[in-house]
């Protein structure tokens, strides 16, 4: 049996079969290593099958032999290819310090079903950017959601709890009309996979069942995307949950909302008919922009900065809705090509709080008085990370930006270009009024505060450091999202 | 003529000279000796650099490098080119100078975090080797932003409050701009002309719409801060509480005129003479760089602290650069390129002036500065010999300058340009002598011993080459209108 051709079941299966595994190994150590080894595994795995793809095309797998339209099939293109990496990566650099970064934001009850919990998230996120087949797709939603509002409620501070509840509530909603959208394509095709979904609404665009799939599904992704209005249930998750489940999200669970965003658009009710027909340009480069605008005014006057973080993801996601929203070439890079780097950028911010949160025990404005002095390192990785979410240039932020300019250039939309860097402007207030705080104020009280450990700061630096070699060697992503787009608009 | 490979390498090697600096800074950190050693050699070794990069240019071979670019498309490129060369010439010699200068005036003043401010000092002159040599407006662009970040922590070196308030004039006004209009100019430019690589000549012409250009050469104007064209310029007289040899070098020299030669290199290299010649924009934006010309010199009068009058000083000087590049013509491309060398060699000395009697004197106000030309006679010497040269008096090297600048408002018969020319003269004359006069001919305040009490020797001497820098720009205009030269179509 060739090991190569079942990769994709194994992306999945790895991390499904290693939750429950993790979770029987009771001694905190060994099952922090399983958990460090499952995770690599399945961030090797997604490397293959990105070199993979890059060589060979797309990978159709049929589960369990079963080809479609009978069985369920996996489908790995460039796009798919680079999500999984994102998302293996994120969890592959992240996971050696999850056990040591929630020692001080977790109760014991709930660390030792952490790491298990944090697989199976894994998992549900994996098997939505890897399924072929539109119902398989909601329910690895549906793993990946109910997993982390569990995560979310770990945290040690009581408003997780409601925080988490909130989320429940609100994802289920997004989830449901994902469900209901489904449902309503279902009935028009009579086909769950989304390849034969692409091909047979060809006629049936014009009637009202799938016109309102594309409504119930793009709302409920922009749900899940916390796209501006709908992102309520996200800043109270991510500053209550635990640092290290906020820096796993925030790479990685919006960007997943985004993906479903593109995938449905592009593979299954086409582009041109999206944004020709239907104008839904019209909707998402208004609310993206309003998103870049509010997340980041509200930024700014957040005094918890994992709660600011959590609104600049509100911009950020904005971001990615406009390019989407802009339905040309340039466009769809930046929105691809964001959803990577903010992974990145945001990864590294949050990562950052977890080393503050450790030393000092909250990250509020005012325990980062003097920090530069105090975690040279981490408060280095802060501003690193930082001048990536402004956009300055050799970063990856700047790449993004630089795409989602002109792409809104090329569609005519002039005052998107500018609102666009308008809004960045307001990044360098929010992150330069905690740089100041940092290396202007002196610290609040005289105790010595060490620099984060090792096994923290590694991580920090890892996604610090690739904040700066994706924003200097940009064909990598650069390259894979022009050659996905080919593949998304059906001309490879 | 064919470029042998290490010479098509000098460029990139020019700026990596400073930033190979900062690791050995770093090491070198409990050594101040080997630390300063280590700026001395390195702003050496760029001297040679550049001077072997204009050897070579004075050869007539181009010295041209792809680097690996951030923008798949758009790949990184260095290329020397006249302008650029006369910019880091310029600004590698004052490095090395400065660093002497500095050398004297951290250990006379007791500044901390000395490893930090040499550090950086060295990033922001290898970002002002990259804008010198960027062969596109992408990598000017990179280097540009670089320049304002590395000089952040110099701006803000006293880590008070009022330098956390300057430091957030000096980042909010340079990166808004340069983000907010800068780049949107970046990208019309990329979206119209499909390039952005500076070529004589522009690479515009033809290709746009006579408004969308103007309004084009309006973000790029205001867009580039660093050449303070009004209302841009707030932050320029901000950054003046930074250490003096930062103000003397990078907010005289480097930062400053990195603003006003990419104003100039956008003008002439992506716009080209005729299409900002044609442009309506051309004249309204000329009115504000002349209001910039004149405004900033009044309020230099009213300035009673030395390096805000310096400040306001260079703001107005700046505009002479920026007005020199939209006269477009021929002589006043030649005025504004000279401008760069002579200002900064002028304003240079000011400064160091400036910080030799802060640290000989601990006096910052010009009205404190009654007699003190008999305990300074040198550095009031040096002053005066830097205010006759911004001021265009013979023989010193800013005659020539204001004269071509001149010469060209008067070529494309722009009376009212001529006018502000000469009014500036006449108030650069107002503003600045009255410091040297004063501290020679007004008797000290009562109690004040006139003993002989110079700064630093380090401080001196950097006073004493700069100065002489002035004296020598006199006599060799040819040398650097022939360099200039070459880059005219």
């Amino acid at each position: 049996m060739d090991l190569l051709a079942h990769l994709p079941a194994l992306q999945v299966v790895v991390p499904l079969i290693g939750a429950p595994i993790c979770a029987l190994l009771t001694a905190p150590r060994l099952s922090q290593a399983f958990a460090v080894l499952v995770s690599l595994v399945t961030f090797a795995i997604s490397l293959i099958l990105l070199n993979q793809v890059l060589a060979d095309g797309v990978i159709v797998y049929g589960m369990g032999g079963w080809q479609a339209p009978w069985g369920i099939v996996y489908v790995v293109d460039p796009l798919s290819a680079l999500l999984l990496c994102l998302i293996s990566g994120m969890a592959a650099i992240v996971m050696p310090a999850v056990r040591l970064g929630i020692g001080a934001e977790t109760t014991e009850r709930s660390r030792r079903l952490f790491l298990s919990l944090a697989l199976l998230a894994l998992t549900g996120m994996l098997g939505i950017v890897i399924t072929g087949d539109a119902f398989n797709l909601y329910v690895f939603l549906e793993i990946s959601s109910l997993s982390s509002y569990a995560l979310v409620a770990t945290g040690t501070d009581r408003r997780a709890v409601a925080a988490a509840f909130n989320y429940l509530v609100q994802g289920t909603i997004g989830a449901t009309f994902i469900l209901i959208g489904i449902g309503l394509l279902y009935m028009m095709t009579g086909t769950l996979n989304m390849a034969d979904l692409g091909e047979r609404i060809g006629d049936l665009r014009d009637t009202a069942p799938v016109q309102a799939a594309l409504a119930f599904i793009l709302i409920g992704a922009a749900v899940k995307a916390a796209l501006f209005p709908t992102h309520a249930w996200m800043p109270n998750a991510y500053t209550y949950a635990p640092s290290m489940v906020s820096a796993f999200f925030g790479a990685t669970a919006t960007k997943v909302g985004a993906y479903i965003m593109i995938r449905f658009i592009f593979t299954v009710f086409g582009a041109e008919w999206v944004f020709g027909t239907m104008m839904v340009g019209w909707i998402l480069v208004p609310l993206g922009i309003a998103a870049a605008f509010v997340g980041s005014l509200v930024a700014i006057w957040q005094t918890d900065l994992k709660r600011m973080l959590a609104y600049s993801s509100v911009a950020q996601v904005g971001y990615i809705s406009a390019a989407i929203g802009l339905g040309n070439h340039d466009g769809l890079i930046a929105a691809i090509v964001h959803v990577f780097n903010h992974g990145l950028m945001k990864g590294a911010l949050f990562m950052v709080m977890a080393c503050v949160i450790l030393r000092l025990g909250r990250a509020d404005i005012s325990s980062f008085r003097g920090l530069g002095r105090r975690m040279p390192v981490t408060m280095a990785c802060f501003v690193v990370a930082g001048l990536s979410m402004i956009g300055v240039p050799l970063t990856v932020g700047f790449v993004s930006k630089w795409y989602l300019v002109l792409g809104a250039i090329e569609a005519g939309m002039w005052p998107v270009a500018v609102l666009v860097l308008m809004s960045s402007l307001l990044a360098i207030v929010y992150i330069w009024r905690v740089v100041e705080v940092a290396y202007f104020a002196p610290p609040p009280d005289a105790a010595r505060v060490r620099e984060a450990p090792a096994l923290l700061l590694v991580p920090t630096l890892m996604l610090t450091v690739l904040c700066v070699a994706f924003g200097i060697a940009t064909d990598t992503t650069v390259g894979v999202a022009s050659y996905a787009i080919g593949f998304l608009v059906g001309e490879p | 003529m064919n470029v042998p490979l290490p010479l098509s390498w000098l460029p990139l090697i020019a700026i990596a000279v400073p930033l190979a600096c900062v690791p050995l800074i770093l090491l070198a950190r409990h050594f101040p000796d080997v630390r300063e050693g280590i700026t001395l050699a390195g702003a050496g070794l760029l001297v040679v650099v550049v001077c072997l990069l204009a050897y070579g240019l004075s050869l007539g071979s181009v010295a041209e490098l792809e680097i690996y670019g951030p923008i798949a498309d758009l790949p990184l490129t260095l290329r020397v080119e006249p302008l650029g060369m006369l910019f880091a010439l310029v600004a590698g010699f004052l490095w090395l100078v400065t660093s002497i200068y500095a050398i004297g005036y951290m250990r006379a003043h007791h500044e901390g975090n000395q490893t930090r401010f040499y550090v950086f000092f060295a990033i922001a002159i290898g970002a002002t080797m990259g804008v010198a040599f960027a062969g596109d407006l992408i990598t000017l662009f990179i280097f540009y932003e670089v320049l304002t970040l590395s000089t952040f922590p110099l701006v803000t070196h006293a880590q008070t409050d009022a330098a956390r308030r300057a430091g957030r004039i000096y980042l909010g006004m340079l990166m808004g701009s340069s983000i907010g209009l800068f780049l949107v100019a970046i990208v019309i430019t990329y979206v119209v002309a499909g390039t952005l690589d500076f070529r004589p000549g522009g690479i515009l012409n033809g290709r746009i719409q006579p408004a969308l250009a103007g309004l084009l050469l309006a973000l790029y104007v205001f867009g580039i801060g660093k050449a303070a064209v009004m209302p841009m310029h707030r932050w320029l007289p901000a950054a003046m509480v930074a250490p003096t040899p930062v103000s003397a070098l990078l907010h005289a020299v480097a930062v400053v005129k990195a603003g006003a030669f990419s104003v100039l290199k956008i003008a002439t290299m992506i716009f080209g003479f005729d299409l900002v010649g044609s442009l309506t924009a051309t004249t309204l934006l000329q009115a504000v760089a002349a209001f910039t010309v004149i405004a900033a010199s009044l309020v230099a009068l009213t300035k009673d602290n030395l390096k805000a009058r310096l400040a306001y000083s260079t703001v107005s000087q700046l505009s002479y650069i920026v007005l020199a590049a939209l006269i477009a013509d021929p002589a006043a491309f030649l005025g504004g390129g000279f401008h760069i060398a002579t200002h900064a060699f002028g304003k240079i000395t000011l400064f160091f002036c400036a910080g030799a009697i802060l640290v000989a004197a601990h006096k910052t106000e010009i009205s404190q500065l009654d007699g003190l030309g008999r305990v300074m006679p040198l550095t009031f010497g040096a002053f005066l010999v830097g205010s006759f040269s911004l001021i265009g008096l013979p023989p010193f090297g800013g005659l020539w300058s204001k004269w071509m600048m001149i010469e060209g408002a008067l070529d494309t018969q722009q009376w009212i340009l001529v006018a502000v020319f000469a009014t500036s003269t006449l108030l650069n004359i107002a503003y600045l002598l009255p410091i040297p006069f004063r501290a020679f001919f007004r008797p000290l305040p009562a109690g004040v011993s006139p003993r002989l009490q110079e700064a630093p020797a380090a401080c001196l001497a950097a006073m004493a080459v700069t100065s002489g820098g002035c004296l020598v720009l006199f006599f060799m205009p040819d040398a650097i209108v022939a360099l200039l030269a070459g880059a005219l179509p």
